[in-house]
């Protein structure tokens, strides 16, 4: 048992659901106690999906528990089959129907439909949300394109060369990340290059379409946490060729271009000299001096976390001092990113453990998911969300993919939004006294007051030792005093670096055993540790 | 198994307050009694609700609280894993080292409900009884009680149901020969005190709601207490009170200016307050909600509206929505019907009103799309593709999370309905 609090991921069978919903033609029936239903609102309410998702539930109570609920299956597959005409359908179970074992996909087939049937088993007792998308995928792809494989050990015919390079993009899907726009910005890419998109799967893909993934000459893996498995099956039994780099940010991009430009056997040069690619003048501004060395925290799933990271250091001239992810399959490649930036890596999907470590570090900007955004909130610290879980919000009404060059540019904006202005910053360091400028004021781009106040108790349950008895004195951090000088001299510190400057006086005053901190030890630690 | 099948055949009879009631089973587009849990912490300040269940429980909470991050929530998933389901003994092992990780951590809790789920009741985990050992072994300072907040046993509003008749074994006794008044079912605070404030202008000073505040001013319960339900979800908690000798006041449900006042009269009665008396104590905030419920009239009067089944509260709603401000009710969908406890609202309803209990929910669509209703209230998952085909909606939800009980929130009650209506009219896109 595992005491939770928030959770990055759902089940697994959601992780079906998003699939099922990505698809066109594709209905689920899953069998499901009351309330399983909530998953609905995931997509007509986050996602602002004008239909209900393809699914239909058994929606099974105690008393049929004890009667048979083999047979509400079997009624409801046969119901769904006959109201929605689809050209197949996925059956599975939630949670608690595998405890029931009902055996969804032998039900399934016991009806004789005249459509496939494709069943999946995602272990909910084992497994996550993004796990569940990609085994279903696997199954579906394995299902559809499995009968046009050709015979094991059959080497790969060469393309035509009279015509164009065709490759399919996996991973896309519905509660993706900006899923919807990089398709769109990542086909005008390859497009520019000279490469058609054969398929996109599971995104606006039919079972039929799956069934042609093996005509395409090479794979893009899009979104490895969804498109992977299905990608390694494609590699193995088409033999095709799979692109791992995931082209977010400028640097990825043009590793991507190349990447493709290689396999397609085409010219890589016209989509490197992408005249709308903004990132690499608006880092090299001067506005953004401002920008250098700041401390980033990056947490996220893997994709996300490992390209925001490469970007906060290469394209932003940031300093990366936590990345961390919530995605235990991909925790390698978190790993190896961290070691790049002299840094552990966090691997968790525990919030407490991501909010005690966003704590530690106090970083000046924090890129993470909806629940980073809440976490940076309460310590006032800015921060910018590139990962899913998603909210509404993280559906903008406006184009703004995260891939290709005009990815780069939306990203641009978002990490930069939250901080100071360049300009802004500079004047509340000559300013700070005048009253327009005083910290309170916070950024005037975002309104201005919005900062939380240093004195405001900040809530961090998570550092409270759990060995502690209730009632002792507080912990050692609390003992430490300040001088009402030293105080008064902190507040003179712009806000947007003050939780630093606490943190580091403090703890420059415990390593050198000073009780009460004084204007002096203030100086001394800044000395001590520079800007 | 034709009694489960979920088309046709629905058997019509004859329900009480003499309408007929359309029985349907199938795909339900309700939430489970877990969902409870989002209000009901916030109601009982010391109180932590921890569900036995899966990751699945815990994605359910977080998304139908829209995703409201407190710094630390004081509920929580205890996700039962595959160790767990290979044996009864080790499940029970782990749920006592995550309650003692749980209470080592959080010293504030004085009152833990251990939530069943689904999971937890197809293992048979027995609750009750992990919440007894529990209790004894965190005695004094923890209370550790239990109840079932699952789809199979629950839905939506009868979590709160099953919390709340959880607590009444360990309600403190009314002493004998005393008289009081208990209302029960959770309300927002500030309705809580209006309450509270006109009781005791009527002359009833002792008064007590169920849930409190804290886990320490439990209300007490005896022969004496005579209870009125502000919720119509509670048959549970009103059975387990009336074992314990309580008498219920039979009366509609405090909801607009008319149910309000038959809900006080109820309680003026058993105590004996003269009409002169409860004339002068509620005529003027009568007359003031009725003049706020002017106000929405003219867009709602003559509007046909349609209920898909949510929270139990659609009878009193539509019953409100029906003769307060002149709406049409074209159905009134209901998870479950509760004869007793609805008896007054039925009784106010239109003769031929169509009520249904229960939901086979691609049928009652094709119900309300044939209908074409001018509001349609339903849960989150229906309400935007009930839009994008020129429907207006209102989300059901939004009527258990808003302070909508009592005079001065009739209002508040009808904006909720009207606010869709107007909306849709402004609109030039």
């Amino acid at each position: 048992m595992e005491l939770t609090l928030w959770t990055y991921e759902g089940p697994p069978h959601v992780g079906a659901m998003r699939v099922a919903n990505s698809m066109d033609g594709l209905h689920y029936v899953l069998h499901a106690p009351q309330g399983d239903t909530y998953a609905d609102l995931l997509f007509t309410m986050i996602e602002r999906n004008q239909k209900r998702p393809p699914v239909t539930y058994t929606t099974f109570q105690a008393r049929d528990l004890g009667s048979d609920t083999a047979e509400l299956f079997k009624t409801s597959a046969r119901e769904a089959y006959e109201r929605f005409q689809p050209d197949a359908l996925l059956v599975g179970a939630s949670c608690t129907a595998e405890l029931i074992q009902d055996d969804p996909g032998g039900l399934a087939k016991a009806i004789g439909l005249p459509v496939p049937v494709v069943p999946v088993e995602l272990p909910a007792y084992q497994r996550k949300e993004n796990w569940g998308a990609a085994e279903t995928l696997y199954q579906l792809v394995r299902a559809f394109a499995g009968p046009h494989a050709p015979a094991p050990g059959t080497p790969r015919e060469p393309r035509d060369p009279s015509r164009r390079a065709r490759c399919n993009l996996l991973g896309p899907s519905s509660l993706g990340f900006r899923n919807r726009d990089d398709v769109q910005e990542v086909t005008k890419l390859l497009d520019r290059l000279g490469v058609d998109v054969h398929v996109v799967a599971p995104l606006a893909a039919r079972p039929g379409d799956l069934a042609r993934l093996g005509e395409a000459d090479f794979n893009i893996v899009l979104y490895p946490e969804i498109g992977d498995i299905a990608a390694r099956w494609l590699e193995r039994t088409f033999k095709q060729p799979t692109v791992r780099t995931v082209p977010i940010g400028v640097g990825a991009t043009c590793d991507f271009i190349k990447e493709v430009a290689e396999l397609a056997g085409v010219d890589p040069k016209p989509a490197l000299d992408d005249a709308e690619s903004r990132l690499p003048w608006y880092s090299r501004s001067v506005d953004s001096t401002y920008l250098t060395g700041k401390r980033v925290f990056i947490f996220g799933d893997a994709t996300h976390a490992v390209a925001a990271a490469r970007i906060a250091a290469e394209e932003f001239a940031f300093e990366v001092v936590g990345i961390g992810t919530y995605s235990r399959e991909f925790a390698r490649e978190v790993r190896a990113a961290a070691e790049t930036y002299g840094v552990d890596a966090l691997i968790t999907d525990d919030y407490l453990e991501v909010e005690e470590r966003v704590e530690q570090l106090q970083p000046e900007l924090v890129l993470g998911t909806q629940m980073e955004r809440h976490i940076a909130k309460r310590h006032g610290i800015p921060c910018a969300v590139i990962s899913a879980p998603i909210h509404v919000q993280d559906f903008p009404a406006r184009y703004s993919p995260q891939m290709g060059f005009e990815g780069a540019n939306v990203i641009f904006d978002t990490f930069v939004h939250p901080l100071v202005m360049g300009l802004e910053e500079h004047l509340l360091g000559m300013f700070r006294e005048d009253f327009e400028f005083h910290d309170a004021a916070g950024p005037s781009h975002l309104g201005g007051h919005a900062r939380v106040p240093d004195s405001a108790p900040i809530i961090v349950p998570s550092t409270v030792n759990e060995a502690e008895p209730a009632g002792t004195e507080p912990a050692e951090a609390d003992v430490l005093a300040w001088a009402p000088d030293a105080e008064t001299e902190l507040q003179r510190i712009p806000f947007f670096v003050r939780g630093k400057a606490r943190r580091n006086t403090e703890r420059f005053a415990q390593d050198n055993g000073v009780a009460m901190i004084t204007v002096e030890t203030l100086y001394d630690a800044k000395a001590h540790f520079g800007r | 198994m034709n009694d489960l099948s979920t088309t046709p055949g629905p058997s019509i009879e004859l329900g009480c307050g003499d309408a007929p009631v359309l029985r349907e089973r199938g795909q339900r587009e309700v939430f489970c009694g877990l969902t409870g849990i989002i209000w009901l912490h916030r109601k009982i300040q010391d109180a932590f609700f921890l569900v036995v269940g899966s990751r699945t429980c815990a994605h359910l909470i977080q998304s139908a609280a829209g995703v409201m991050i407190f710094a630390e929530p004081r509920f929580a998933t205890a996700i039962i894993g595959e160790r767990d389901l290979a044996g009864l003994a080790d499940a029970n092992d782990e749920l006592d080292k995550v309650v003692n990780k749980l209470l080592a951590r959080r010293p504030d809790i004085k009152l833990l409900f251990l939530v069943g789920s689904c999971p937890s009741e197809v293992i048979k985990l027995d609750l009750s009884r992990a919440a007894q050992r529990l209790s004894k072994d965190h005695s004094p300072d923890v209370r550790v009680l239990s109840y079932s907040g699952s789809g199979i046993e629950t839905t939506f509003t009868q979590g709160e149901d099953a919390c709340l008749a959880s607590l009444v074994p360990e309600l403190p006794a009314l002493p004998d020969g005393e008289r009081s008044l208990m209302v029960v079912g959770a309300l927002a605070d500030v309705v809580e005190d209006q309450f509270r404030r006109m009781f005791s202008e009527l002359g009833i000073d002792s008064v007590h709601f169920l849930p409190p505040q804290s886990a320490d001013t439990m209300p007490p319960v005896g022969p004496g207490t005579s209870y009125l339900l502000a919720q119509p979800f509670l048959a549970d908690t009103a059975r387990a009170l009336e074992g314990r000798g309580a008498t219920r006041l039979p009366a509609p449900f405090p909801l607009g200016v008319e149910g309000t006042t038959a809900w006080l009269k109820a309680a003026a009665d058993a105590w004996g307050v003269s009409e002169t008396k409860f004339e002068d104590v509620t005529s003027r905030p009568r007359a003031r909600a009725a003049a706020a419920l002017d106000r929405y009239r003219e867009t709602l009067a003559e509007r046909r509206v349609f209920f898909f089944p949510d929270s139990q509260l659609e009878v009193p709603i539509a019953r409100f929505l029906n003769r307060e401000l002149g709406m049409e009710l074209v159905e009134v969908g209901t998870p479950y019907l509760h004869k007793q406890h609805m008896a007054d609202e039925l009784a106010l309803l239109p003769a031929d009103t169509m009520l249904s209990e229960g939901q086979h929910v691609e049928n009652q669509l094709d119900r309300c799309r044939e209908a074409s209703p001018d509001l349609v209230v339903c849960g989150l998952g229906l309400a935007n593709p009930l839009e994008s085909e020129g429907m207006t909606t209102k989300w059901a939800i939004e009527l258990v999370f808003s302070p909508i009980h009592g005079y001065e929130q009739a209002a508040d009650l009808a904006e909720l309905f009207a606010r869709p209506m107007v909306r849709r009219t402004r609109l030039a896109v």
